[in-house]
């Protein structure tokens, strides 16, 4: 008996669905065994890191404001991954707009009300993280150079530009030499959304970019043709769809979004400029956008399961004294068997017995 | 003449992580695979390494440690992407971040250990002669072995039977195929082979560079050994000259400091990266070129049937 693989004469939708599913339980299965490996009770394990968190008022707060940056990032890079854009660089596109946003907040300082300066940064993030994916973008449509290398190499770049800002100079005179900045003045700070939690008014700022988006993708002629390019290269070049036009809306959808996260983070959990704005949330965004199907819908639950294995990590390290790289694992684990039980919406499984008919 | 030696010697060993990783991802591309996941099975590779050699200290072993590592993730790559023919790109990409995050898991309790690396020869009367002793006999025994990988590359590629299948399978898997050769296992082989090789290069950063563990020690080299390959069209030689250039650009930084530029430390630590943009924006400018020398399946699932 043999196991062969046998294309689908179409891709299965149900599968399409399933898979996802599929490859939570299967997640959850690997973190059971894991557990158990170090010695701790998994069941108890697998409630402190998945239930615990989310049990109380402030934890379902903590949920949102971690899904928040992720969905906004992952709707922005599925813009581009829809057409075979792969922008890796969100990372570096987030510490750009947390600069341009949190330099703004600095030279403000309590001079400008709220109502200005919020949508102001928001905008300068924004811009500054489309521009940067823009470097990318135009040496993919200039030179043909890799996007998926020169957006990554631009990461480590963007590192280092805050790294020099919060220890040069943007660092706090009065911050004991610590390498971060002042804290922003309270016209910069995001509102709270939900009392008693650290939700703030950022994640309506990333509802509204995932609608836009959505709307962009699915009823704009644009967002068609990106899709076209996607599903069929040679089919969209064809039909004169612009393949560098393509580039430069994927790339420039993720840095938009990408930038507005940094901001979001800049001016909301965080309230200042730190070395590090964000916990990777531009790389597990990666994983969100494929786990989400490259759909809004998809994207909003798989954010919400990404943020939950976040907060399971800071949890594990509390309650279980398991250090909180346990999520990447997840992470990790959970996108392998994605693509692994992807195989099943292209290909059915059949099971020969006997000898395989002679070839 | 002195301070030349040892610029010389500082510059290899600075390239030598990159000449691994980069050499076995050839082979890997050759075969018309694209693992992009090169900086996680490092950074396995290295953690791994560091591990055994502070629990034996044997750091040889420790090397060895990291090349099954690093294999043994890249087999990871190779179910998920040859077998159920997953798109090569998302898999490498999630093999990076799953790599990043199990060798930070596993490398937490060994953070400020300390270790005996290997050292850099010293062989009484010849690396500590003149010059031309230093430059030959001077340097860290596993440069001398990535010299060896590269002639081993080079040679294989362009003198074995095998070789010639391999580049065969990358060209037309389909034509490799229907001639009786076994794509996938090939492919199995080369991915091994590639990962066992960035297992290697993140060895050597852990055991014989600085030697310590840090989490995300390898800072990218996986991603600017991607970018060499390109740069080097596919060609052992050429990586080996790229991976020195930026060997030597990564030294540039720590120069420049010593003699006391005024340029702040994290502007001077921007320059690989930019580096690897401007010579990837350079090299693919010539599209003529990147496509008479890059496999022709590259990153295309075969599914024999």
């Amino acid at each position: 008996m043999r196991i062969t693989l046998e294309a689908r004469p179409e891709p299965s939708r149900a599968a399409m669905l399933l898979t996802p599913l599929l490859a939570a339980i299967a997640t959850l299965v690997v973190g059971f065994v894991i557990f158990e490996a170090f010695g701790k009770d998994p069941v108890a394990a697998l409630h402190a890191f998945f239930v615990q968190p989310v049990a109380t008022r402030y934890g379902v707060g903590e949920l949102l404001l971690k899904a928040g940056p992720l969905m906004l990032i992952a709707t922005g890079l599925a813009i581009g991954y829809r057409a075979n854009v792969w922008n890796i660089g969100a990372e570096g596109q987030l510490t750009l707009g947390a600069i341009a946003g949190g330099g703004l907040a600095l030279a403000a300082g309590d001079a400008v009300p709220a109502t200005l300066l919020l949508p102001a940064m928001i905008v300068a993030g924004a811009l500054s993280g489309m521009a940067w994916a823009a470097i990318a973008a135009w040496l993919r449509t200039r030179f043909g150079a890799n996007e998926i290398l020169t957006s990554l190499m631009l990461v480590y770049v963007a590192n280092f530009l805050l790294s020099w800002l919060v220890h040069g100079p943007w660092r706090d005179p009065e911050g004991y030499n610590f390498p971060q900045s002042k804290l922003f003045a309270d016209a910069a700070l995001l509102p709270s959304l939900l009392s008693g939690t650290r939700l703030n008014a950022g994640f309506l700022v990333a509802l509204a970019a995932v609608a836009t988006a959505w709307v962009f993708v699915r009823r704009s002629v644009w967002g068609f043709e990106m899709r076209v390019a996607g599903l069929a290269p040679a089919a969209a070049a064809y039909a004169g769809i612009s393949s560098k036009r393509n580039v430069w809306l994927g790339m420039l959808a993720g840095g938009a979004c990408a930038g507005i996260a940094g901001v979001n983070e800049a001016a909301g959990p965080i309230g200042q400029l730190l070395p590090s704005m964000s916990p990777g949330y531009g790389f597990a965004a990666i994983i969100v956008a494929f786990v989400g199907r490259l759909h809004p819908l998809g994207i909003a639950f798989a954010s919400l399961l990404m943020s939950l294995l976040y907060l399971g990590g800071e949890s594990a390290q509390v309650n279980l004294a398991l250090p909180s790289a346990v999520t990447g694992l997840f992470q990790g684990t959970l996108l392998f068997f994605l693509l692994a039980a992807d195989v099943l919406v292209n290909y059915r499984l059949r099971v020969q017995r006997g000898l395989p008919a002679a070839p | 003449m002195d301070s030349f030696a040892q610029l010389v010697i500082l510059t290899l060993a600075a390239g030598t992580p990159l000449v691994f990783a980069a050499l076995g991802e050839l082979v890997v591309e050759k075969s018309g695979v694209l693992n992009l996941g090169v900086e996680g099975m490092m950074l396995t590779g290295a953690v791994a390494s560091f591990i055994v050699t502070a629990r034996t200290h044997s750091p040889w072993l420790g090397v060895g440690a990291g090349a099954v590592a690093g294999a043994a993730l890249s087999l990871v790559f190779a179910v998920i992407a040859l077998t159920l023919l997953a798109n090569q790109v998302a898999t490498g990409l999630a093999l990076s971040l799953f790599g990043v995050g199990l060798s930070a898991f596993v490398g937490r309790g060994y953070v400020s250990v300390v270790i005996d690396g290997i050292k850099p020869l010293s062989i009484p009367g010849l690396s500590d002669a003149a010059i031309v002793g230093r430059l030959l006999f001077g340097h860290n025994p596993m440069v001398y072995l990535s010299l060896a990988l590269f002639v081993a590359v080079q040679w294989f590629m362009q003198r074995t039977r095998a070789g010639l299948v391999l580049r065969a399978v990358g060209e037309s898997p389909e034509s490799a195929h229907a001639i009786g050769h076994r794509v996938v296992a090939l492919r199995y082989a080369a991915v091994l082979f590639g990962g066992a090789c960035a297992g290697v290069g993140g060895a050597y950063l852990a055991v014989a560079y600085t030697p310590s563990w840090s989490e995300g020690m390898t800072a990218g080299r996986g991603w600017i050994a991607l970018a060499l390959v390109v740069f080097a069209t596919w060609k052992p030689r050429r990586v080996l000259a790229g991976a020195y250039l930026f060997g030597g650009l990564t030294l540039a930084q720590f120069q420049a400091q010593a003699a006391g530029v005024a340029i702040p430390s994290q502007l001077l630590a921007m320059l690989p990266y930019v580096a690897t943009i401007v010579v990837l924006a350079v090299i693919s400018r010539d599209a003529t070129t990147i496509r008479l020398n890059a496999p022709a399946s590259l990153g295309k699932p075969f599914h024999p049937d």
